[in-house]
Parts: C-alpha cells; sequence; structure tokens
C-alpha cells in the first residue's frame, strides 16, 4: 500500500478532486463560493485543517485500536477546526464574520474523515501531509474558481472584499466591469449547482480529450504496420 | 476483552483530553484578541452612524438595556449614549424590523438630540441578493436617505416608501425591504420621542454608579 508523490499530488489536484470527482464537502462549497474571497477564505481554512488532521491521525495511527478509530479521527478533526475558527477569530475578524457558521461547519466536511480514513491513516506522516496539503489545495482551487465564475456574472466583480483577507493594501484589488448589471441567478443557490455542474463537466471533457489523444498515438503506429503489409 | 475495553476507553479519553487542551490553550490566546476586535468592529459601526466630533464620551462604556419589543422590535435592545460637554448629544438605537422580505432585518439607528436622524446601517439580513440588499451601505446608497430626516421633516404620514404616498425611494423590484426599514426607522424615532429624558437620566445614574 504505497502510493507515489507524485500520485499523492495528481490525485490531490485532479484525478481524485474532493470537488469534483469525490463531491465531498459539497455544503460548504455550494454556500460560500458567492465570491472569489468568500471560497479563497473556506478553501484556505479547509487546507489548513486538513494538513493538521491528516498529519496528526498519520502520526497516531499505530496507537490507536480499530475499534475507537473514528472517534478519535473526530475528535482531532474537531478540536483543530475549533483552534482554526477561534484564530480565524481573532486575526481575520471582518472574513470570520462573512464566513460566520461555515467555518465550525468544516468538522461535518466529509473530506476531511475521508482523507484520514482512507489515506493517513494508513501511510507515513509526510506523504499523509503532502495528501492534506494537495486534497485541500485541489478543493480551495474549486471553491475559488467557482467563487470567481459567480462573482463575476452575477455582480460584474471581481476579488471584492480582498482587504478582509490581505489588509488595507488589497482594497484597490477589486476588479469592476463597467455599466454590467450583473445576472442575479448566478449569486442565488441555484448559481452554485449550475456552476459546479458545468465545472465536473468541463474536467470529464478535459480527461475524455487527453484519453482519446493518448489512443490515438498508440494506434497511429499500427496503422502504419497494417498498411504497410 | 474487558482488558481491550478498558485500553479503548483509555485511549479515547487521553485524546479528548489532549483535544481539550488544544482548545483550551487556543481560546486562552485568542480571547483577550476577539473581545477587542468585537469591540472595535461595533465602535467603527457606531461611529459611521455618530460622527466622531459629536461625542466626547466613551459611547461603549454604559450601553442601557431597554425593553421594548413593540417599538424597536425586540425583547431587550442595547442603547448607546453620546455625550457632549455632559450634554445628550446622541443615541443609539438596536432595533430589529420583523418584516423584511425574508426575515427579521436587525438595524442600528442613530438620532442626535433634537431627534434628527445622524445614519442609519444594516447589521444584519437575509434579503434577497441583487434586490433587497442595496439597504446594506456596502451595495448602495439608499440607507444614506435617512440621515437628517426627522419626526417633523418629512411629516409623519410621510414615512413611507414613495409607492404608498410618502417621501422615501423603493428599490425596483423590491419594495417590501425598503418599506420595513422605513417603517423601523419611524418606530425607533418616536421611540426616542418619548423615552429620551427617562434614557438619559437612567444614563447618568449607571455612569454615575460606574464611573
Amino acid at each position: 500500500m504505497s502510493t507515489s508523490y507524485r500520485e499523492i499530488i495528481n490525485n490531490g489536484l485532479w484525478s481524485n478532486n474532493q470537488a469534483l470527482v469525490a463531491l465531498l464537502g459539497l455544503c460548504p462549497l455550494l454556500a460560500t463560493s458567492n465570491s472569489a474571497i468568500n471560497g479563497l477564505g473556506l478553501g484556505l481554512a479547509t487546507t489548513l485543517v486538513l494538513v493538521l488532521s491528516n498529519t496528526t491521525v498519520s502520526l497516531i495511527r499505530n496507537l490507536v485500536r480499530p475499534e475507537v478509530r473514528l472517534p478519535v479521527f473526530v475528535l482531532i478533526i474537531a478540536s483543530f477546526v475549533t483552534a482554526v475558527e477561534l484564530s480565524m477569530n481573532a486575526w481575520f475578524h471582518d472574513l470570520y464574520k462573512i464566513l460566520g457558521i461555515f467555518i465550525p461547519l468544516i468538522v461535518t466536511n466529509c473530506a476531511i474523515i475521508g482523507r484520514a480514513e482512507a489515506f493517513a491513516s494508513k501511510n507515513t506522516v509526510p506523504k499523509a501531509a503532502l495528501d492534506g496539503l494537495m486534497m485541500g489545495i485541489g478543493f480551495a482551487a474549486v471553491l475559488f474558481t467557482l467563487g470567481s465564475t459567480r462573482e463575476l456574472i452575477g455582480q460584474g466583480t471581481l476579488f471584492s472584499g480582498a482587504h478582509l483577507m490581505f489588509g488595507e493594501m488589497a482594497r484597490g484589488w477589486t476588479v469592476e466591469i463597467e455599466n454590467y448589471k450583473g445576472v442575479l441567478l448566478a449569486i442565488l443557490p441555484p448559481g452554485a449547482f449550475l456552476g459546479l455542474g458545468s465545472l465536473i463537466a468541463l474536467k470529464n471533457w478535459i480527461d475524455k480529450t487527453r484519453k482519446e489523444r493518448v489512443r490515438k498515438e498508440v494506434a497511429v503506429p499500427g496503422e502504419k504496420e497494417a498498411a504497410a503489409t | 476483552m474487558s482488558r481491550n475495553i478498558l485500553v479503548s476507553a483509555l485511549i479515547l479519553g487521553v485524546f479528548g483530553f489532549i483535544g481539550a487542551t488544544l482548545v483550551a490553550v487556543t481560546e486562552f490566546g485568542t480571547h483577550d484578541r476577539i473581545l477587542e476586535n468585537e469591540r472595535q468592529a461595533l465602535l467603527q459601526q457606531l461611529y459611521e452612524i455618530v460622527p466622531k466630533q459629536q461625542v466626547d464620551n466613551n459611547i461603549l462604556a454604559h450601553p442601557l438595556t431597554v425593553h421594548a419589543p413593540e417599538e424597536l422590535g425586540q425583547k431587550s435592545s442595547l442603547v448607546y449614549v453620546g455625550e457632549k460637554g455632559n450634554q445628550l448629544s446622541a443615541m443609539v438605537f438596536e432595533a430589529t424590523v420583523p418584516d423584511g422580505y425574508s426575515g427579521p432585518i436587525r438595524l442600528l439607528v442613530g438620532v442626535d438630540s433634537n431627534g434628527v436622524l445622524l445614519g442609519t446601517r444594516v447589521i444584519t439580513h437575509k434579503e434577497t441578493p441583487g434586490l433587497g440588499d442595496k439597504i446594506e451601505k456596502g451595495k448602495s446608497d439608499w440607507i444614506d436617505g435617512f440621515t437628517g430626516k426627522s419626526l417633523v421633516d418629512p411629516k409623519l404620514d410621510r414615512w413611507k416608501v414613495k409607492k404608498d404616498g410618502g417621501d422615501f425611494d423603493q428599490f425596483t423590484g423590491a419594495t417590501v425591504t425598503p418599506r420595513a426599514v422605513v417603517n423601523g426607522v419611524r418606530r425607533a424615532l418616536l421611540y426616542f420621542d418619548q423615552q429620551k429624558d427617562a434614557l438619559y437620566k437612567e444614563y447618568l445614574e449607571k455612569a454615575q454608579n460606574k464611573p
């Protein structure tokens, strides 16, 4: 049971992306992806929890008996989420106020306990930590992409509220399309579902085109031989 | 068998303890900062409503708790009192409008000693994004339309949105939300009108007991 580092990276970012393939953690994903900064904020918080919980679970994987394994994982995750929540409240107060209920809800993100159980509890610490990081980045990237798209279509802006996360200097980062009224649907919950659906479709399409290209490259030399005989 | 259970319970207990310790340490490390953040956020909000030069006391020091569910829409609301030169110069009321389009709207309403509105802000709401949420300061300037208004300007029967024959703008596609906010602000003004002397007296007593 050993996965190479390359595979871990590829799994987390693309082929087993928690949001696009595993479809885990959809509740916070859909709810906080109404702007790029909100999406990024929750994505980073989730990544942090994933790395911390994966590392810890891997550290104690030989200590904990199988029968109490899951409750221990839940305890670890809940403690880390609470710690992250308190820290965000202390250092990113405004962002915390916007993300509000979804920070404590990271506990219920199945992606986290899923990675703890399926990967971290069976692998070495560096691999588990990397897996947490990559799964987190993959999740955050989807949140950020979905958030940016919805914000742009729905409101005609991008990075509004960046100063909540990056301080006062980021106030000028907001991009705004002039004279654009916005499509309300994109900001409302259905927009989240439509957006996520499109992203999944896009990923599947890319995978399919790639596979076909590989197949053709393999097939081409074969055809030549057939023509020669 | 029973030994197994005991060991498992012990492991679980140890992790419970470690988890609780982690949370306790973080809480200890962030507690003061969080309180300070909340205080700053509130202060910032109050100063957006009440100009800084309007008050020379610590407006957060002695908030009053009032019970006016009819007028202010909540079981109990906080009232912040601003003074200048030891005279009442501003009062900020917490109020809730129960009849927003999709739920209650929480407001802060600031008045000067003559009952003229210094400003109003929406603290939380669940109004439709793109339509009703224009009551937010970040989304439009509509809420600034209250500044400078009072119960005599416009007259009490003009304290309505234009559609209902009043003086206040509604938004295209959203009448319920502005109507609710206008009503809420009007009720708060009436409450101030009736209670300002009593409230200021209560504040003075409170400030004297705990300077």
